[in-house]
Order: C-alpha cells, then sequence, then structure tokens
C-alpha cells in the first residue's frame, strides 16, 4: 500500500487566515477565546472565539470568485482556495473533494436569514464549495459528530488506497450560530470563563469556529515542508450512551489501539498528543482513563481548546494542522487554560511552550454517538 | 401536592417518551434514575427544563437536579417550596 | 486483498412496506404517517426496547432497519462483533434540526430541550445500534445528493480489506419529516450475491 501524506493546509480563525499565523499565535499564547455578547445569539454572554466577519469578507474579495454565498461558505472557499493554490494540483477526477461539518449552513433555518432553506441540505453545501473550487467529482460529505474533521483525513486516505482517487482537498468548518449555543446551554455543557482543559476547575465548553482546508496525498512532489506520513488511523464507537462518553473510554482505547496496529510502531514511538479536551467534567475524565488505560500517560498532550474553542466537526482538522507544525517546529505547545490537574489519573499536560525533538504524534476526537478517532502521524524521513 | 404528583408523572411519561409506563406503574416513592425508570443524563437534563419551563424553577446544577429528581414524592415537594409560577 | 464480499442480506423501507432479501415481511395498508408507520411496525416485530420511543424519526427508521438484518445474526453481545457501520442520507438530521429550530425562534420565551438537540446529528443513528448490539466498530455518516453506490462499496472494501471490519453494515437512510426511505444491506464473506456497484444498483432499484 502507498504512503499517504497529509500536506499543504490552512486554518481560518479568530487567531488569523493563514496556519503559520495561527500557529505563531499559539506559540505566543494568544487565545481567540472572547467574551461575547450577543442576544441574538444567547440571553446572557459567553465565550467563543469568533471569526471577524469584516475581515472574512475582504479576504474573500481577493480570491475573484463570483457568487452568493453563505458565511460558512465564505470560510470554506476562503480557506480550501488557499490550498489549492499552493498545493498547485489541476482539479481533474483524480482529485477528490471531502467536506466535513456538523451543522454545515443551519443558520439558513432562522426565519430572519436570507437564504433559502435548501441551503441547509449539506448536499448543496457540497455542491457549492465543489463548483466554486472547480471539482470534477461530487463531493463526499462527512457529518459523524465532533470526529468529522479528524476521520476525514482516514477516509481520504482509505478512498486513496482504493484507488479512487489520487489526491483529496479536505475543507472541514462549522459557525458558531444560535442553533449550537441554545443547543449546548440546554446541555449546561458551556463555561462561563475561558475554558480549562483537564483542570481541576473546568466547568465545561466554550464553542468556536474554524475552516480548515488540507491536501491528502500520495504524491511525493506534492508536499508542503510540514507534511507528514498518515501513519494509521482507527474509529471505534463507545456503544455506551448516544451524548456521555464511556466512562471507562472503551472506544476512545480501540481508536487508539486500531492506529497503532496499522502504523506498525509501539505506544512508546509517541511523541506527543493533540487530545480532545472539551473541558467538560466528563470528557476529560474520559480522556484520562483511556490514556492511562494505553499507558500513555506520560506522553505529552494538550487540548488546544483553550486556544479556538471547540471548533465541532472541524476541531480535529485544525488541531491536526497545528500538530503538524508542531512536528515541524520542534515545539510543544501549552495547553492553556490549565493549571492543576483534575482528572482521576496521571496525564503529562505540556504547561509551557517546550523545544523538543518530534518526530511521531497522536491526534484523537471523541463526539456524541459515542464515536471516537484517531490518526497517528509522522515526521516524513 | 397530590394534584402535583398526578401532573409530574404524566409530564414525565410525556416529555420523556416513557410509552409503555403509566400513570399507575410509578409510585410516589420509586427511583426515577438508574434501575427505577431507567431514565439518564438527558432525560435529567430534559425535568431540568421542565422545572424551569412549567413551575419558574432554574437549576445551573446537573448534580443538584440528581437530588431532587430522586423520586415524585422529593420532586413535588421541591416543587411547592421552590416554585415561581 | 483478493479475498471476494458478498451482500448477506438487505433490507428496505419505503411506501409502507418493509422488506427483507426482497420479500415484504411487513406492511400496512393504513394512510399512516412515518412516525404512525415506523412504531406499528415496530410494534409488530415485538422488539423489546423502550429506547426506541426516545428516538428521532431518522434513528427509528435506521434503528428498524438494522434490527431486521441484525437480529438474523444472533449476535452475542458478550463477544466481540465488528461490524462496522456506513450509513448515508441526503436530508443529514435536518426534521430534527427543525425542531430545535423551531422551539429557539421565539427567544424572549424559549426552552430548548436537551433530548431534542442531542439528535440534531446525523450519526446518533448510528451511536443508537451500536448500543443495542455493543459494536465497538468502525463508524462514518456519509451526505450525498441521492443514494451514491460507488462511494458506498469503495468504502466498505476498504474497511474489510484492511482488517478495520469483519462485516460492514451499510446504505441509506433518510427521512425528511415526510418522506422516508432506508435500503441497508450486510456485506460479509459469506453471501450468495456480488459485493458490486451493479447488485447494489439494482438491490436499490427493486
Amino acid at each position: 500500500m502507498n504512503k499517504i501524506y497529509a500536506s499543504y493546509n490552512n486554518i481560518i480563525s479568530s487567531l488569523g487566515f493563514d496556519s503559520e499565523i495561527v500557529v505563531q499565535n499559539i506559540q505566543d499564547k494568544n487565545s481567540g477565546l472572547q467574551l461575547i455578547e450577543d442576544k441574538a445569539i444567547l440571553s446572557q454572554p459567553f465565550y467563543s472565539s469568533i471569526i471577524n466577519s469584516k475581515d472574512l469578507y475582504a479576504n474573500f474579495k481577493t480570491l475573484g470568485i463570483e457568487g452568493d454565498f453563505t458565511r460558512l461558505e465564505h470560510m470554506m472557499i476562503s480557506s480550501l482556495s488557499k490550498v489549492i493554490g499552493e498545493a498547485k494540483i489541476p482539479i481533474n477526477n483524480r482529485v477528490g473533494l471531502i467536506i466535513s461539518t456538523t451543522k454545515g449552513n443551519v443558520d439558513v433555518l432562522d426565519k430572519n436569514s436570507r437564504f433559502s432553506k435548501e441551503r441547509a441540505y449539506l448536499s448543496v453545501l457540497g455542491r457549492v464549495i465543489k463548483e466554486a473550487l472547480g471539482f470534477k467529482k461530487e463531493a463526499i460529505v462527512v457529518s459523524n459528530a465532533c470526529v468529522s474533521g479528524v476521520l476525514s483525513i482516514a477516509i481520504a486516505k482509505r478512498y486513496i488506497n482504493q484507488g479512487v482517487y489520487d489526491n483529496v482537498f479536505i475543507v472541514s468548518g462549522d459557525i458558531v450560530t444560535e442553533f449550537i449555543i441554545t443547543g449546548f446551554n440546554s446541555f449546561q455543557a458551556l463555561s462561563n470563563e475561558p475554558c480549562k482543559p483537564y483542570d481541576k476547575n473546568r466547568s465545561g465548553v466554550n464553542i468556536g469556529e474554524v475552516a480548515a482546508s488540507i491536501l491528502v496525498t500520495k504524491d511525493t512532489n506534492a508536499l508542503s515542508k510540514e507534511a507528514v506520513v498518515v501513519l494509521g488511523e482507527g474509529s471505534s464507537n463507545d456503544a455506551n450512551h448516544i451524548s456521555g462518553p464511556s466512562r471507562t473510554g472503551e472506544g476512545l482505547c480501540r481508536s487508539v489501539k486500531s492506529a497503532i496496529k496499522e502504523s506498525n510502531i509501539t505506544f512508546n514511538d509517541i511523541d506527543y498528543i493533540s487530545a480532545h479536551g472539551t473541558a467538560t467534567l466528563f470528557n476529560d475524565e474520559t480522556e484520562a482513563i483511556a490514556f492511562n488505560r494505553l499507558g500513555l500517560n506520560k506522553v505529552p498532550l494538550n487540548s488546544l481548546k483553550g486556544y479556538f474553542g471547540h471548533t465541532l466537526g472541524a476541531s480535529g482538522l485544525v488541531e491536526t494542522i497545528v500538530g503538524m507544525h508542531s512536528l515541524q517546529n520542534n515545539t510543544l505547545y501549552t495547553s492553556l487554560g490549565f493549571s492543576e490537574l483534575g482528572v482521576s489519573k496521571p496525564l503529562n499536560i505540556i504547561t509551557e511552550t517546550t523545544s523538543r525533538k518530534l518526530d511521531t504524534f497522536l491526534k484523537t476526537a471523541s463526539g456524541f454517538g459515542g464515536c471516537n478517532t484517531a490518526v497517528l502521524f509522522q515526521k516524513v524521513k | 401536592m397530590e394534584v402535583l404528583k398526578q401532573e409530574l408523572k404524566e409530564n414525565i411519561i410525556e416529555q420523556l417518551n416513557l410509552e409503555d409506563i403509566t400513570v399507575e406503574d410509578i409510585a410516589d416513592n420509586d427511583v426515577l434514575f438508574g434501575d427505577g425508570l431507567g431514565l439518564d443524563s438527558i432525560d435529567a437534563l430534559e425535568l431540568i427544563v421542565m422545572l424551569d419551563k412549567n413551575y419558574g424553577i432554574k437549576l445551573t446544577d446537573p448534580k443538584e437536579g440528581r437530588a431532587i429528581f430522586g423520586s415524585i414524592e422529593v420532586m413535588a415537594k421541591y416543587i411547592t417550596e421552590h416554585r415561581t409560577k | 486483498m483478493n479475498t471476494k464480499y458478498y451482500i448477506k442480506s438487505f433490507c428496505q423501507i419505503k411506501d409502507n412496506k418493509i422488506s427483507l432479501n426482497k420479500s415484504v415481511i411487513y406492511k400496512n395498508e393504513d394512510t399512516l404517517d412515518f412516525l404512525d408507520f415506523i412504531k406499528t411496525a415496530y410494534r409488530s416485530f415485538e422488539i423489546n426496547y423502550p429506547k426506541f420511543f426516545k428516538m428521532d424519526g431518522l434513528s427509528k427508521l435506521a434503528f428498524l432497519a438494522s434490527e431486521v438484518l441484525l437480529s438474523r445474526e444472533k449476535i452475542n453481545t458478550e463477544e466481540e462483533n465488528n461490524i462496522a457501520i456506513v450509513f448515508s442520507n441526503k436530508s443529514s438530521s435536518l426534521d430534527t434540526d427543525k425542531k430545535h429550530q423551531e422551539s429557539i425562534q421565539d427567544k424572549d420565551n424559549y426552552y430548548p430541550s436537551p433530548a431534542v438537540f442531542v439528535y440534531t446529528l446525523p450519526n446518533i443513528c448510528i451511536g443508537e445500534i451500536s448500543i443495542k448490539y455493543k459494536l465497538h466498530s468502525e463508524n462514518s455518516f456519509f451526505i450525498f445528493d441521492s443514494f451514491n453506490a460507488e462511494y458506498l462499496l469503495e468504502y466498505t472494501k476498504s474497511l474489510l480489506s484492511t482488517n478495520k471490519a469483519k462485516e460492514v453494515l451499510c446504505g441509506w437512510v433518510e427521512f425528511n419529516g415526510i418522506e422516508y426511505e432506508a435500503f441497508l444491506y450486510l456485506v460479509s464473506k459469506e453471501g450468495t450475491i456480488a459485493h458490486t456497484k451493479q447488485e447494489i444498483i439494482k438491490l436499490y432499484n427493486t
């Protein structure tokens, strides 16, 4: 089987419109989270990381792409067009498009939206992105809760190995809407301060928004400087509860084992874990249990939710991209918001940005529906 | 209090879609969560919404809910003492 | 890579009928809306699973279609059963999305329901089936304009050939609030119908 690589990438977020700028902000411990007072979204103020619309639309204008696009489409097209431009791969029948999102253009369901309700269909979102950027084949839309972004990398790899495509572009995105915020609020899951993954005083999630894009390829001539090999991947369901994570971390453990098995490396080879760390009581506790069961409790680990908030279907992809830059820069980035361990099992949370020779990292994510995904990445040798 | 208990049983069956359970099946002191009616964490959140909507009681700590939702008896007592509508 | 895979069984739910391997196993001549139809069908199969009544329309549809196929497999939930679940549809969870949106439309007086919100993700139905049969397996939910045999075929082949799954339950589960259609099939080393694009399309269209 071919080696499959994750290569050119982009992040559109409140920390910048370019992966390098975003990573520099993370290096400097700048968070995109801020207190939002917007009664059209929630009656009380909430913490979130929101992209500045004026900057987004100004940036979009420079692309010269015409059409009547939603906010999310602006984000996705801005992000993906940049990656296509850098990768210099001609879009033909051998190039696939994956779109990963949980809720897509759900904001058009609001009675005040000027867009037709048709735009809420994820397949319509797929068609809009496909046509705006000139893809030839029908988009594969992945909507698998909060693992969507990282699962999409596994899916791209699988389609390339099946010979369906040589290259797959993934764009992942979700936006902050009244729909999402009121929903998480009804779950009493929102924190009223910047989130604190794994911390003793953590009190829930912040929801954020990003669009992120990446090229997945088997072509060694299409590698960016921070490109990585997708060593192995796996997904597993907790088979326990549709919203609460398994108390034993069963699905997460199994997904990591599946990824390890495929990659032919050992647990000792993992230099860094980019974990899910939503800062809810149960999620972080479950991860601690799973990583201890796997003997990974000494591996440096962070959650990037303190920078972006939980960006739902896009979180796994944006965090993978930061992880790639982490390897490239041989730097472990601080798990922002953490000060004192608040899970029942030990974890090696990164508390200071540290230079360290890095070769291999593990990205994990978990989501509603009991889904868990793990992917292992390694520097290109 | 008896009227409130009856109302609670009806609302719980309706709100939590307990299709095969009747008001007569729920005794005032039956445990609602775990082995009792088999309610789970989403049901607990749903009951918190019900307290707010029907009785004007706002709970912000789900753990607090667990104690209040011990049984119909306990719930009725708490509602009687704290209701604002 | 050379192992041959087959469609072991398949189930369709549409037009007030449920069929297994082309034979109608349940039909209801009454004019029922989807939710009444699926509940009546559930009752007729005598499945004792109270959680069914808490599910949204999409999950009820996916659950019952899966039940038709998996109940025949005599799955022992104490043992490892590596059956992956790969579903697809057009409308995602749109019916439930609209319910949640309606519940928050009046900004001064709203009580959004967590039990509704949790179903505003299409893959929740995969979770429901995984819980029932204790399947700690690979999951994916895809959205397409219409049934896409080729994408499903290749993804399923990938899961099987890389030993990520021993069998794959896959297909189409669509519910938009009014119209519904389920077409699920179980891909396995056993069976007689070849696991090919042509066969999948043929079965889907019957």
